[in-house]
């Protein structure tokens, strides 16, 4: 009981890091219908710039800060430079650039950091008082940094008009035009915002399975069973499928298939997902005029 | 010259380039020109699927490397011998392809590609399963002695080997070939075009957009299978996700939807990692990544595409224009 016990806390743990990169594909997804298979290495390579900055000798937060910056901007760039010629693209088009794009950040931390693996600091010390038998305080920290993270993007939609701005183009492009939203920016602007979340999501995940180009690859693809499992166009439903997923990992690993083929864990959701309900649990149906 | 002659010739220079290659070059460029060859057949597989049908699978090097441990456990726990296990291992695949293929029957476009790429990311891991490791040899793999030429042929394994796999791969672009000029070709384009119009003059787009999948996973495992025969050694490691987008950089360099492009991207993906490696390990990938990104803006059609124009220019008659996955228009938007 007890280990069951400890495998969901910590499912939900790592669950957290699912929940924010499968978000982050959300928020692209929703407004283009791209998913985005270079987000992992997007994440990768801005927890690699917040390594840069500690061993320059910022701070944690402030290093966590700067890197939210420039996450924010490099999703902002690669969106007007890269994606925006194609946005209209077919599907194939879409899906190479993004194939692309994951291949030259990857090779470009491979560059730049070497393979070697690193290790990267928790700012949670070990011996907190909301450490306990069952979570870490890293784990405890992560979760909460996720639940507050998604608490600040669920008011930015709900409460700013921006946040309305961005509701709009993902329901009706041309209408938001029409009443003056600038469709282009606020596709540019959710970029950022995936850049950033993905950011957290990779130095949150980066003590536990240590800071190297590959990092992400494990974390993308579960992310992506999250994201279909909660449905694509569902930010809410993102988070939950990846609690949900991170959960049923760690329960699979532990007393269904072995820890050594998990990642098939991602596999058969996916796969049993788009068969049975390919709009996911909380997603609309996407209807296609002919 | 008209473009007909000038395919003629074509096709002769590249036949006679491939029969007297082997006798001219050294034994280790032999072997790199086997592997293209053996490349040549997963690419066309995949250029069936994607550039043709318009369904995208990140994830054939799966069915490579079910090929590819089909002939070697064939031939390392059954004592098979070599040149027996292909046929087989492409009818493996094309049963798992089929199989595979039945949840594409609903998907389309990226819905597919997001399962090919979930399988071409476990595939590795599940290789590696310990409950299987008896069979599949685990982390160590599975290696075995290197085919010699047969009976009095004077040419050593390595020209042999080459000129086995040619000898699969011939028929098979010449089946492919046959294929896509055929009724089922225009099928398998109409329904890439548009699935409802196929669907409406009466073609049947679920059996034909699952068969196509399970005939590109033959194409992929026959391909897997003369791997594992050149290199006589197999092993999870062998069959990274890397192989599966080097195939899709592969059929984009070469030219989506295009025949002589499928070897195009063979030579490309053949050379192209051996050389960037040299300037560092992660040059493969960033040249790869570049050319990815710049080959949809600047080569929508390729190398194939290149050489189109090319030809265009050489010959009287314009060529007729090849159907492009790229070119279709429409809206990605629903």
């Amino acid at each position: 009981m007890e280990n069951f016990l400890n495998q969901v806390l910590s499912g939900l743990a790592t669950g957290g890091l699912y929940a924010s990169i499968a978000l982050a594909l959300v928020m692209i997804y929703q407004a283009t219908h791209h998913v985005n298979f270079a987000q992992g290495e997007l994440a990768m390579f801005s927890t690699f710039i917040a390594w840069t900055l500690m061993q320059a000798g910022f701070g944690y937060w402030s290093a966590f800060v700067l890197t939210l910056g420039f996450a924010f901007a490099a999703g902002v760039i690669i969106e007007r430079i890269i994606i925006r010629p194609i946005e209209n693209a077919p599907v194939l088009t879409v899906v190479v650039v993004f194939v692309g794009l994951l291949f030259i950040l990857n090779s470009l931390a491979g560059l730049i950091y070497g393979y070697d693996i690193k290790s990267f600091p928790s700012p949670f010390p070990e011996d907190s008082w909301y450490a306990s038998r069952f979570l870490s305080a890293h784990e405890v920290g992560m979760i909460s940094v996720t639940l507050i993270m998604l608490g600040l993007v669920f008011a930015f939609f709900r409460f700013t008009p921006l946040g309305l701005a961005m509701r709009a183009v993902a329901q009706n492009p041309v209408s938001s035009q029409l009443v003056g939203i600038r469709t282009g920016w606020i596709l540019a602007l959710g970029w950022g915002l995936a850049g950033t979340i993905g950011a957290v999501a990779g130095i949150m995940a980066a003590p536990i399975v240590y800071l190297d180009p590959d990092m992400m690859s494990g974390i993308l693809l579960y992310a992506f069973a999250a994201a279909l499992l909660g449905g694509l166009t569902s930010p809410l439903g993102a988070v939950i499928g990846g609690f949900t997923v991170g959960v049923l990992e760690n329960l699979a690993g532990a007393y269904v298939v072995g820890t050594e083929i998990k990642l098939s864990v991602a596999l058969v959701i996916i796969v049993g997902v788009l068969l049975l309900r390919p709009s996911g649990m909380f997603g609309r149906r996407v209807v296609t005029r002919v | 010259m008209s473009k007909a002659q000038l395919n003629v010739y074509s096709l002769a220079a590249v036949a006679i380039a491939l029969l007297v290659l082997p006798f001219t070059l050294s034994n280790y460029h032999v072997f790199q020109l086997t592997m293209i060859v053996v490349y040549a057949i997963a690419l066309l597989g995949l250029n069936l699927l994607i550039g043709y049908n318009g369904q995208i699978s990140l994830g054939h090097g799966a069915f490579f490397a079910i090929g590819a441990y089909t002939t070697a456990m064939l031939v390392h726990l059954a004592e098979m011998p070599y040149w027996l296990t292909v046929p087989l291992a492409g009818l493996v695949c094309l049963v798992a392809g089929f199989l595979f293929g039945l949840p594409a029957l609903r998907l389309e476009g990226l819905y597919l590609a997001l399962p090919t790429f979930a399988l071409a990311v476990a595939t590795p891991q599940l290789l590696n399963y310990q409950r299987v490791a008896h069979w599949t040899g685990g982390v160590q793999g599975i290696m075995f002695d290197k085919p010699n030429a047969p009976g009095l042929l004077p040419l050593d394994p390595d020209q042999w080997l080459y000129f086995f796999c040619l000898a699969v791969a011939v028929p098979l672009y010449v089946i492919g070939w046959n294929l896509l000029r055929a009724r089922t070709g225009r099928a398998i384009v109409a329904i890439r075009d548009h699935p409802t119009a196929s669907a409406a003059m009466g073609i049947d787009n679920a059996f034909y957009k699952t068969a196509t999948f399970g005939v590109s996973a033959m194409y992929a495992g026959i391909a897997g299978a003369l791997s594992a025969i050149v290199t006589q050694f197999v092993a999870p490691d062998s069959f990274p996700i890397f192989l599966s987008l080097s195939f899709l950089v592969g059929i984009v360099v070469g030219g989506v939807a295009s025949i002589p492009g499928a070897f195009l991207g063979a030579i490309f993906i053949e050379f192209v990692p051996n050389v960037a490696s040299a300037i560092s390990d992660a040059a493969p990938w960033a040249v790869y990544g570049t050319v990815l990104i710049a080959a949809m803006y600047l080569m929508p059609d390729g190398l194939a595409g290149i050489g189109r124009a090319f030809a265009k220019r050489l010959g009287q008659r314009r060529p007729k224009p090849q159907p492009s996955a790229l070119g279709k228009p429409g809206r990605v938007r629903g």
